[in-house]
């Protein structure tokens, strides 16, 4: 398999997350789109790791394993987050928290 | 190999469509479970063990768990009123993304590149590098990041009992 593949491989993870992101109301929903997206990131980097010829061949690894560390924190307080804005306004649909609407 | 990648490919791709497109959130979670594992096996494919199984026990042991916590927490009785209505606009976006995307992959050089047939990193190359390396600061600090998610994150969650609204 060439790089291309898991490229658009990638690429079509990133959108679906994309898509689920914009248009799901549930605010869990869309934070699984955002971890979609964090995953294509990933699936790049080690992509390129394996396939591009730099000596430093360990940098992509290390960079995803920093990835992981930080979208692991970025769902745990995106989570926290979620369950502070339920005990406000006992929902989670996205269109129903609009205090701040105009 | 190419049927073992169209296979994880398939896979990847289907369960995260399903992920984002049921109506029951925990259906959701559980596909995405599965797109996680089918990521996993990417990883493993391309040669990076110790992230890929690093992606299961992170991904699938914890963020999915937690993910299934929040979703039990926050259950309300309006689980099943969202419309069955597609998201044109949405969809349309993405689509608009996926192709961009596409087109400036397959317009690049390096896309028909071959694999590097040098050894693999191997676990102890990888903690030689990390915590003796370059990239000591860097882990110090990831460290601290994530202990002080971690706190903030009981923080934001935690009870406000005294001044609980009825």
């Amino acid at each position: 398999m060439s790089l291309q593949h898991y490229l658009l491989i990638s690429a079509m993870l990133f959108s679906i997350g994309f898509a689920g992101a914009v248009s799901r109301r549930n605010a869990v929903l869309v934070l699984i789109g955002v971890e979609l997206m964090l995953n294509a990131a990933n699936l790049n980097f080690i992509a390129f790791a394996r396939y591009a010829r730099n000596p430093e061949a360990l940098t992509g690894v290390i960079f995803v394993i920093f990835s992981i560390g930080i979208a692991a924190a970025e769902a745990a307080v995106g989570l926290a987050l979620i369950i502070a804005v339920y005990r406000h306004y006992q929902t989670i649909r996205l269109d129903r928290i609009d205090s701040l609407k105009g | 190999m190419d049927l073992v990648f169209w296979i994880t490919a398939g896979w990847t791709i289907a369960s995260a469509g399903a992920a984002l497109s049921f109506r029951n959130p925990v259906h959701c979670v559980l596909c995405l479970v599965l797109a996680f594992a089918g990521l996993a096996a990417f990883y493993l494919q391309l040669g990076a063990e110790f992230v890929g199984f690093a992606q299961i026990l992170v991904y699938i042991g914890a963020v999915a768990i937690l993910v299934m916590f929040a979703i039990l927490l926050t259950r309300t009785s309006e689980v099943q009123e969202e419309q069955r209505r597609i998201p044109w606009g949405g969809l349309a976006v993405a689509a608009i993304v996926f192709m961009s995307l596409a087109v400036a992959i397959r317009s690049s050089t390096l896309a028909g590149a071959a694999p590097v047939s040098e050894p693999r990193p191997t676990v102890k190359q990888i903690g030689v590098e990390m915590f003796q390396g370059p990239y000591v600061l860097a882990v110090e600090v990831a460290g601290m990041l994530l202990t002080a998610a971690l706190i903030g994150a009981a923080v934001i969650a935690l009870q406000d009992s005294p001044k609980r609204q009825p």
